[in-house]
């Protein structure tokens, strides 16, 4: 909200440099979010609030006249003008005098340059200065006359002080509602710097007959809309409203209309209370011969009225409307109606304000989207009392400034009055909330200055009995007495402790430390880890298979309002992505080797919230190494590469038994793809990425993708607690190299599994370092040659010994599987 | 017989110095020493001199044998020594060539300044506790006593899914609710980290997807003085010793009283600068003491317990600490960005 300090003025008062004033506020909630300093162009040195002390006409130009101005200087001086709003023989206008060397904005510029003005001779006439339209100010784009000031202007007074401001955009959070009006920021500030408050005038001279018997009005639903009052002001006279007024509403970012509507705006932004006036003519009787008459009540569906911005809108039985005898005049709390709108001929004026159920206004606010200035504040809460006050105060300026009578007394229907909210308040309240230590007398001396009625007595303890204010709508309990406390204390000065509370107990979290454990040894590997949106598209998913065949969305979760369809269902898989990613990092760089741990959104049948387990996915492409004058050209990553990468993962986190076996996947190159398990489950998966759905993601053909992804709860499950400690033997080892063959349908993991079994502890070291398929060892089979280390703990092994335990595994390799040894 | 050793002597300790590498060396020995050496035939012709001549050449004899192996155990040295510098001296790399490029990898900025974060808060006792992604609107909202159409909900703007009630959170918040109701009647600590969503358009200071991490203490003596301690603790830790932190009051419906804390900016120091728009200080987080309804929400007894809460947006701590002017990286995935930070 925008507030101008030179109205926020009337209210309070304060004698602190600008920056502390607004640290003040900003430290209590009230967050000046800028500073905006209106006319600080206007130089106080040469810009004077002037006098026309004589007008006579220039003797060589018919257009131009010259103008003997008083500025507040010892004498008087003539400058020369061709302002059409200035007559030979005028006398006591108000003008804005600039003296030889001010900085002015030049009208005829395209873009705003600024010219010093300089001492000139005007159709052979000397002119020292000049009067200054709105343009050259900068108030305006008016340039064809000069800009005419109120007759009060105070004639020498640099033009700054007069007309210049300082305005502070304030950012209203939700609670503080009450705080979207001058008086309501200034009555914070005044109890926030502890100087007065001072309400506005509320004198009122109702000078017509009472307004009873004129019209009527009644509330069809009260439950939204608590209360409504009107006023009735007959004979106005359209017209500009006067000058100030004019000048703080567009500084508080209004829009001057004429004097009717302005001053419901003013009375709005001065006291918070939205008011809206009826043209008299146009409320119609709800009976023939009747007198107007006012039903506030919800819409038939689809009923239709066009609102005073010209928009045509139909309306739902939740919405409420202002309808006369006949039909809607007005969208309660939101905007008036069209037809209702007062008119340059509007003689008679009903204003109305009410008080509308907040939930119920920012409803058809949103759905109709009007975002009006009256919806903004009924959608926060408005204060039921302000709706007299407030009618008052506009009346009285409508008869004052639009020369109005107003009709004595006011209708105001008022069914359930609210209670007014008592709140007991012990002073341990405040030292359990916020940590110091305060009398009773102390927290009535902070509150009181915000309006709470404060009592101080004793219960069980020192306690004050606060009354809450109707305008304090957001305090009902404690707690926000206690907020009120640490405003006016200062947050600042609450002392600063570390919690005395006895430690809670702590305790291990396995599911993050197997995740911080896998990203540290990913990272150890030299993987990068990436992090991308929970949200995907199916079309994305699809690419998954070589033919795209396309995804149903039956089975996904989708969002209702997604910002774009690209991140509309929520994810399944993190393979989608990372092969996204691969696609772009490939364009950048040679070498891709990245891992993502996220989660995937699985619903769940008979829940109403999803699955969401944690998924790990890695991605191997491009270069092995990075590419340097050591390895010009490094081959690229393989299937084994992504297999040691897992089962380094799986070794580092202490998983046994780890099982892979050939798998079809779609997405995978149909011999180059494996299952990972352990212990009896499934993990994951990983191979090399099918060269269509490579191409699918716009991979380079011939560019080899390695993609796993793995369950991070059930690699977790499997991962063994801490080793237990193997001795190391000190006897030396003995090396024998076995060499096979065997059929290729036997898997070399269990040939490596059946060694181990048969050679016992003994065998503490075996290396498969060579595998042969071809013409020397025929068709259909392959050649397998370990390494193989015997060592016992306690003793020397012979040669013999080894050679005994390599026949044992040979007998074992021959009759299990057919095995040939290679000499 | 004496001259002859002389003799002897004196040619073989010429020839050793002449010798130029161990071949050379190698022959010298067969030459004086070997079994038909120079030196072996004149030590073996002793035996045949008169008597008394032999003490005397056998003395010598001996001295001179000394002398020459003791000669050429000294040049086998010097030419093994000349053979190895030689050796090495052509070995010579040039250091100024670049080493061989190892496979750094990087963990994600973001999840390295959630692990900054928790471990600061880890030795104040607050423990990582994770709740659901996907969230009702009860726990998102109502719980938090932010009722539907309340007006505090302008202040996020949610993605809602198909399933009715259903969204993503907009706030790691509803964790406070699911962290009471684990750790009840208990007093806790917990930190509540992970993915949050808002219904945004991304630009470079606003994601759709972005990460928070929330404390939460619950017991039976927990002030506001305490909430300010423990941030100042952490903020330190997290941004520098030096840091000046500042509260002020703000509102969130689920804490009363309600703070915002700015620390002094970490770019100008206070002065004044485009990152902390002139102000001097940079809002980091937001806070409270926890609403008594929340409390109440969680099964805790407002009149007998107590809490607050804060939280940050982690995208935004990093972008600080490390002059990142472009949200949109985080999500990117591109490797240029992510390997800059270790």
């Amino acid at each position: 909200m925008l507030v101008p300090l030179g109205w926020l003025k009337q209210y309070v008062t304060w004698d602190m440099p600008l920056d502390d004033l607004c640290d003040r506020l900003t430290y209590a909630g009230l967050e000046v979010g800028n500073v905006e300093h209106v006319g600080e162009e206007w130089d106080r040195e040469t810009i004077w609030v002037a006098e026309v002390v004589s007008i006579r006409q220039h003797p060589d130009a018919d257009r131009l006249v010259l103008v003997t101005l008083n500025y507040g200087a010892d004498e008087t001086i003539e400058v020369v003008t061709g302002a059409p709003n200035l007559h030979v023989g005028d006398t006591g206008q108000k003008v804005v005098f600039a003296t030889v060397g001010s900085r002015l904005r030049d009208p005829y510029a395209d873009t705003l340059q600024y010219k010093t003005l300089k001492k000139s001779k005007i159709r052979g006439v000397d002119s020292s200065g000049m009067v200054c339209s709105e343009k050259e100010l900068g108030i305006s784009e008016e340039h064809t006359g000069i800009i005419i000031l109120p007759d009060d202007a105070p004639v020498g007074t640099p033009f700054a002080d007069y007309y210049g401001d300082t305005v502070l955009d304030l950012d209203v959070t939700p609670n503080l509602a009450r705080c979207f009006s001058m008086t309501g920021v200034a009555r914070d500030a005044a109890a926030l710097l502890g100087t007065t408050f001072h309400m506005p005038n509320d004198e009122l001279l109702a000078e017509g007959p009472s307004i009873v018997g004129q019209a009527d009005i009644s509330i069809a639903d009260p439950d939204l809309c608590p209360r409504y009052s009107a006023a009735l002001i007959r004979s106005v006279k359209i017209g500009p409203s006067p000058d100030w007024m004019q000048r703080h509403l567009t500084l508080a970012g209004m829009r001057p209309i004429n004097n009717i509507v302005d001053i419901t705006n003013y009375v709005m932004l001065e006291m918070g209370q939205p008011l809206h006036a009826f043209d008299m003519r146009t409320v119609r009787p709800d009976v023939e011969g009747g007198v107007p008459t006012i039903i506030v009540r919800r819409a038939h569906e689809g009923e239709q009225m066009a609102t005073l911005d010209g928009n045509e809108h139909t309306f739902d039985q939740d919405m409420l409307l202002i309808t006369d005898g006949v039909g809607p005049v007005g969208i309660a709390g939101v905007m008036g109606g069209l037809d209702s709108e007062v008119t340059d001929d509007t003689t008679d004026v009903l204003l109305e304000a009410a008080s509308f159920d907040f939930i119920s206004v920012r409803r058809t606010s949103a759905m109709l989207r009007i975002p009006s200035e009256a919806a903004q504040r009924f959608g926060r809460g408005v204060d039921p009392e302000l709706t007299l006050v407030t009618l008052r105060r506009a009346a009285e300026l409508m008869r004052l400034y639009a020369a109005g009578t107003v009709a004595e007394g006011f209708i105001d229907v008022y069914p359930n009055p609210p209670e007014t909210k008592v709140i007991d308040l012990p002073v341990s309240t405040i030292k359990r909330s916020l940590g110091i230590d305060l009398s009773a007398q102390e927290i009535a001396d902070m509150l009181s200055p915000l309006g709470f009625g404060c009592e101080v007595t004793v219960r069980d303890e020192p306690t004050v009995l606060v009354t809450v204010p109707s305008f304090r709508l957001d305090v009902s309990i404690r707690a926000d007495l206690a907020e009120e406390v640490a405003r006016i204390y200062g947050y600042d000065a609450l002392p600063t402790t570390l919690i005395a509370d006895e430690m809670p107990r702590q305790e291990r979290n396995l599911e993050l430390e197997t995740e911080q454990n896998l990203r540290n040894i990913l990272v150890g590997i030299g993987l990068t880890e990436v992090l991308t949106y929970s949200m995907t598209n199916l079309e994305s998913v699809a690419k998954l298979s070589p033919k795209a065949a396309p995804v149903d969305g039956e089975g996904y979760l989708r969002l209702a309002n997604p910002l774009t369809r690209e991140h509309e269902y929520m994810r399944q898989t993190l393979m989608n992505t990372s092969l996204e990613v691969v696609a772009k990092n490939l364009r950048f760089v040679d070498r891709v080797a990245i891992f993502e741990m996220g989660h995937v959104y699985l619903p769940r049948e008979g829940a109403q919230l999803p699955d969401e387990p944690n998924l790990l996915s890695i991605a191997l492409a491009g270069s092995r190494e990075e590419r340097s004058w050591l390895a010009n050209a490094s081959p690229d990553f393989d299937f084994y590469d992504l297999k040691g990468v897992v089962e380094a993962l799986c070794q580092h986190l202490g998983v046994e038994d780890l099982r892979f076996e050939a798998a079809q996947r779609a997405t995978y190159h149909p011999g180059r793809a494996a299952t990972l398990s352990a212990g009896g489950q499934v993990l994951g998966t990983l191979g090399e990425v099918h060269p269509l759905v490579c191409r699918n993601f716009d991979i380079p053909d011939g560019q080899a993708v390695c993609l796993a992804e793995i369950d991070v709860a059930a690699l977790a499950a499997q991962a063994q607690a801490a080793s237990r400690f193997m001795p190391i033997s000190r006897m030396p080892a003995v090396k024998q190299d076995l060499a096979l063959v065997v059929d290729e349908s036997v898997p070399a993991d269990v040939i490596q599994r059946t060694i181990q079994q048969v050679a016992g502890p003994l065998l503490v070291e075996i290396v498969l370092f060579d595998v042969y398929r071809g013409a020397q060892v025929g068709a259909g089979k392959k050649s397998l040659a370990y390494s193989l280390a015997f060592q016992a703990p306690n003793k020397t092994l012979t040669s013999d010994q080894a050679t005994r335990q390599r026949n044992r595994i040979v007998k074992q390799l021959q009759e299990q599987f057919g095995a040939e040894i290679r000499a | 017989m004496l001259e002859e050793l002389e003799r002897i002597k004196a040619q073989a300790e010429q020839e050793l110095a002449q010798a130029t590498g161990l071949g050379d060396l190698e022959a010298w020995r067969l030459a004086y020493m070997g079994k038909k050496g120079a030196m072996t035939t004149a030590l073996r012709s002793i035996g045949s001199l008169p008597a008394e001549e032999r003490p005397a050449a056998g003395k010598m004899g001996n001295l001179v044998r000394v002398a020459l192996e003791e000669a050429f155990q000294a040049r086998q040295q010097a030419l093994e020594q000349e053979a190895m510098n030689a050796e090495l001296a052509s070995g010579a790399l040039d250091v100024h060539l670049p080493g061989r490029p190892q496979s750094i990898g990087h963990a994600h900025l973001l999840n390295e300044t959630l692990a900054q974060v928790y471990e600061i808060m880890g030795r104040m006792g607050f423990q990582v506790f994770r709740s659901p992604e996907i969230e009702d609107d009860v726990t998102n909202f109502q719980m938090l006593n932010i009722p539907p159409h309340h007006p505090a909900r302008d202040m996020w703007s949610t993605f809602y899914l198909t399933v009715p009630g259903l969204l993503l959170r907009t706030h790691t918040s509803p964790g406070q609710i699911h962290a009471m109701h684990r750790y009840n009647p208990e007093p806790f600590r917990v930190i509540l980290p992970g993915k949050t969503y808002r219904y945004e358009q991304v630009t470079m200071r606003s994601e759709q997807t972005f990460h928070q991490v929330e404390g939460l203490a619950v017991g039976k003596d927990i002030t506001m003085a305490d909430l300010k301690g423990v941030l100042t603790n952490f903020a330190r830790q997290m941004f520098g010793q030096e840091r000046q932190l500042r509260f002020r009051a703000s509102y969130f419906p689920f804490t009363e009283p309600g703070a915002e804390a700015d620390i002094d900016c970490i770019l100008c120091g206070g002065e004044g600068c485009p990152v902390c728009k002139y102000t001097g200080w940079l809002e980091i987080l937001g806070s409270g003491m926890v609403h008594p309804v929340v409390l109440r929400n969680g099964g805790y007894d407002p009149e007998k317990y107590t809490g607050f809460a804060f939280g940050m947006g982690i995208e935004r701590i990093a972008m600080l600490l490390y002059g990142i002017t472009d949200i949109r990286y985080f999500f990117s995935g591109d490797v240029r960005f992510l390997r800059q930070f270790s």
